[in-house]
């Protein structure tokens, strides 16, 4: 067994991770690690310029990837600026593991200098986090940490770690596997359940399937479209969910809730069943609990059992991982008969009615030939990149713009902050994805306003060389809470009119990047091509409708039936 | 309705309290909470009172089964149980009459004093919770100087017929 100090240790068990690249910022309490890092050479470091970008970079990486993130900062200032980008990855169920510096054992508790309890803090917003205070502990600290973080539902993990304890030598014996006694994730639905879920489809009239962010996680794409092929069933997204059913499929009805489609709300508000899948009837897409689905059963599975029962009622509950849960219950459909042609016949005066309610109201905009428009930013931009782009966004009507007017067909190629709603997510996660896949299309689709909220990372991204291109559709607000003032507080624009916007071409050029600036409708196909075509960063930015709103919109606590349309 | 909840978990730094922000985080209620080594030296036991609805207690029993360091979680008032409690209560006496009044009293509940002074009787009482309800209410028209429980600790019966 070999000698090695912690920060050694450390190295080591990232290479045996299969960590490629981290994303981290320096500073006294980490520093041991840094050099331990540097000496050995193989674990691609990425500078950023504010910790929160090194969480969300990480993040990004995540989800492009479906591998653990790795995020790197010292002590006190430098975890708690991190501490947005945790709860960000939380809320989704991200996998990252964030490694903290802290001030030597000795000085905790002494209000040392940059000493913050790190551990405390992010204890509410962590899968699990850990404080190492013995060297001996480290291998195993890390090899659960990487396990808990992707395993079950995934989600951060922090390891903050002593400077005195990288310091220390112990032997090193990295574990090849782990099993932990407390905590072990139930993956197998069970048969029974499956098969009453089976018998409900069988029976269901007017199915939806309602999906979200765990099948991205758990890669079940091809078994829901496999499932949902076969039942011949609508499927709607949840804003986590989008990507995870393509979203030119003829059988997609598109997201549902706040801004969802009018015909996903009325197929949520009409459905005899609803089959969820890796969703958590959050508010935003159950709006009023006690309208919520009156007419039907909900069969619903999730790796999570904290998941199931904590917003609705659920008459048939399968804890299990969305992949297994979904190719069982196909299995379980044909062994029972399944026959395309039945499901067809069963399904057709449903499908006819969908058909009606997307006829009725697709979603839209008011076209004008004389401002742009952003929906229509986004339609163009979906003609000449389909298929080939990773999208970030930030938060905000930029989002959901996004989500209504892109379609993502391959699973990971939309990245957005749904839980926490974080702006300036956008821009340190495209540098993230971007790290991950050097040679795709990746786009942070921004507001003016988020946009500024981690315009920093530029630098990080230009010091990368790397190609990212970001849209602003510049509204001179922050239009999302504008939209809120003038629906419901007589549009008294408190707080969110920009008097001062910055010149976006000139901070382009300042970082060495490339700005475009278009300001009427003719320009947006010219400045968008010559952005895509652009080989370095490129910022684009259209100066939009002032007052365009995201529409529909089920104001919060309605009902999905009191919808505000365009 | 009143759960009483028996937690194993692991003895380590901060599990506690991932427990105790667990309630506080998402609203749930702590009636009381008692905690102490198990014979294996790695896990801690807890017992925790708490109340709510089913769905709710189901969501606490889930949501404390997601924790990491949480090993085992029983909802021990589902079956057949028995809970004890233990507290020190110091009555004001100085009056014979008084005096004797909370000698009747504690012998009447089988509580022992364990301190004396010409104007109080410090008195040690266990039992179920409602035991401990009964003698506190007797004895606060006398004039309670100092209270002090432990919590509630509980475990479920064996089954009789196996
Ligand atoms: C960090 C953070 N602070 C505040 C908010 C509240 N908020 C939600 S949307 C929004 C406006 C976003 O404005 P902008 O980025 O310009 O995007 P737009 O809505 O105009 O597209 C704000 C302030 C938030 N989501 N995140």
């Amino acid at each position: 067994m070999t000698k090695m100090a912690g920060k050694q240790i450390i190295v080591e068990a990232l290479k045996k991770e299969g960590v490629e690249v981290i994303f981290g910022y320096p500073g006294g309490a980490i520093i041991d690690i840094y050099d331990a890092l540097a000496k050995d050479g193989s674990i691609k470091h990425v500078l950023v310029r504010h910790e929160q970008g090194a969480a969300h970079a990480a993040d990004g990486y995540a989800r492009a990837t479906g591998r653990v993130g790795v995020c790197l900062v010292t002590s006190g200032p430098g975890a708690t600026n991190a501490v947005t980008g945790i709860a960000t990855a939380n809320m989704d169920s991200i996998p990252i593991v964030v490694l903290t510096g802290q001030v030597p054992t000795a000085l905790i508790g002494n209000d040392a200098f940059q000493e913050v309890d790190i551990v405390g803090i992010t204890r509410p917003c962590t899968k699990h986090n850990y404080l190492v205070k013995n060297v001996k502990d480290l291998p195993r600290i890390l090899k659960e940490a990487f396990y808990v973080a992707k395993s079950g539902r995934p989600g951060p993990v922090l390891v903050d770690i002593p400077k005195d304890v990288q310091n220390a030598v112990t032997d090193f014996n990295y574990p090849e596997t782990i099993t932990l006694r407390s905590y072990d994730p139930v993956k197998e639905p069970h048969i029974k359940q499956i098969e009453k879920a089976c018998r409900q489809m069988e029976e269901s009239k007017k199915p939806v399937l309602y999906v979200g962010g765990g099948v991205i996680s758990s890669g079940a794409h091809e078994e829901l479209r496999a499932l949902a092929e076969e039942i011949n069933c609508p499927v709607t997204t949840t804003l986590m969910g989008i990507s995870g059913f393509p979203g030119t499929h003829p059988q997609n009805l598109g997201m549902l809730g706040m801004h969802g489609t009018y015909c996903a709300n009325m197929a949520m508000a009409n459905t005899d069943l609803i089959i969820a899948i890796g969703a958590r009837f959050d508010d935003r897409v159950t709006g009023k609990i006690e309208a919520f689905a009156p007419h039907a059963k909900i069969i619903h599975v999730d790796v999570d059992p904290t998941s199931i029962q904590k917003n609705v009622r659920v008459d048939i509950p399968i804890v299990g991982d969305c992949k297994l849960t979904l190719a069982k219950m196909l299995k379980c459909l044909k062994d029972n008969g399944s026959k395309p042609e039945a499901w067809q016949a069963k399904h057709q005066a449903w499908w006819e009615q969908l058909r009606a309610w997307e006829k009725r109201h697709p979603l839209t905009y008011k076209k004008d030939p004389n401002i742009i428009k952003p929906q229509y930013v986004i339609e163009r931009l979906y003609e000449m990149t389909k298929g080939r782009a990773i999208i970030t966004t930030e938060v905000g009507q930029n989002q959901m713009w996004t989500a209504q007017f892109y379609k993502f067909d391959q699973p990971r190629t939309f990245l957005t902050s749904g839980g926490l709603g974080t702006m300036g997510y956008g821009l340190p996660a495209a540098i993230g994805a971007q790290m991950a896949f050097p040679d795709k299309l990746v786009i942070d689709m921004a507001g003016d306003g988020s946009i500024q909220m981690n315009i920093q990372e530029l630098a990080t991204a230009m010091q990368e060389k790397l190609p990212i291109k970001i849209v602003i559709l510049n509204n001179q607000f922050l239009g999302m809470v504008r939209q809120w003032q003038e629906l419901f507080y007589e549009k008294r624009y408190v707080a969110t009119d920009f008097e001062f916007t910055p010149d976006f071409i000139k901070i382009a050029e300042a970082y060495g990047a490339k700005g475009i600036r278009a300001t009427n409708p003719d320009d947006v196909d010219k400045v968008l091509k010559e952005g895509l075509e652009y080989p370095g960063l490129a910022i684009m930015e259209f100066v939009i409708a002032r007052e365009e709103g995201v529409f529909p919109m089920i104001p919060a606590g309605k009902a999905h039936t009191e919808m505000l349309l365009v | 309705m009143r759960h009483t909840l028996s937690i194993l978990l692991e003895n380590s730094p901060g599990a506690l309290s991932r427990v105790a922000g667990l309630f506080s985080g998402r609203g749930f209620n702590i009636e009381s909470l008692c905690v102490a080594s198990t014979l294996d030296s790695t896990l801690s036991h807890m017992t925790l009172v708490t109340i709510g609805d089913d769905a709710i207690i189901d969501q606490i029993i889930k949501q404390l089964n997601r924790l990491v360091d949480v090993y085992k979680v029983t909802d021990v008032s589902q079956d057949e149980f028995v809970e004890r409690e233990m507290a020190l209560i110091k009555v004001n006496a100085a009056e014979s009459e008084t005096r004797s009044e909370v000698l009747r009293i504690c012998e009447i509940f089988r509580c022992k004093i364990v301190d004396v002074t010409a104007k109080t009787y410090t008195l040690e009482v266990t039992g179920p919770e409602s035991k401990l309800k009964a003698v506190i209410d007797l004895l606060l028209p006398i004039g309670i100087k100092e209270l002090v429980r432990t919590g509630t600790i509980a475990m479920q019966r064996e089954q009789k017929n196996t």
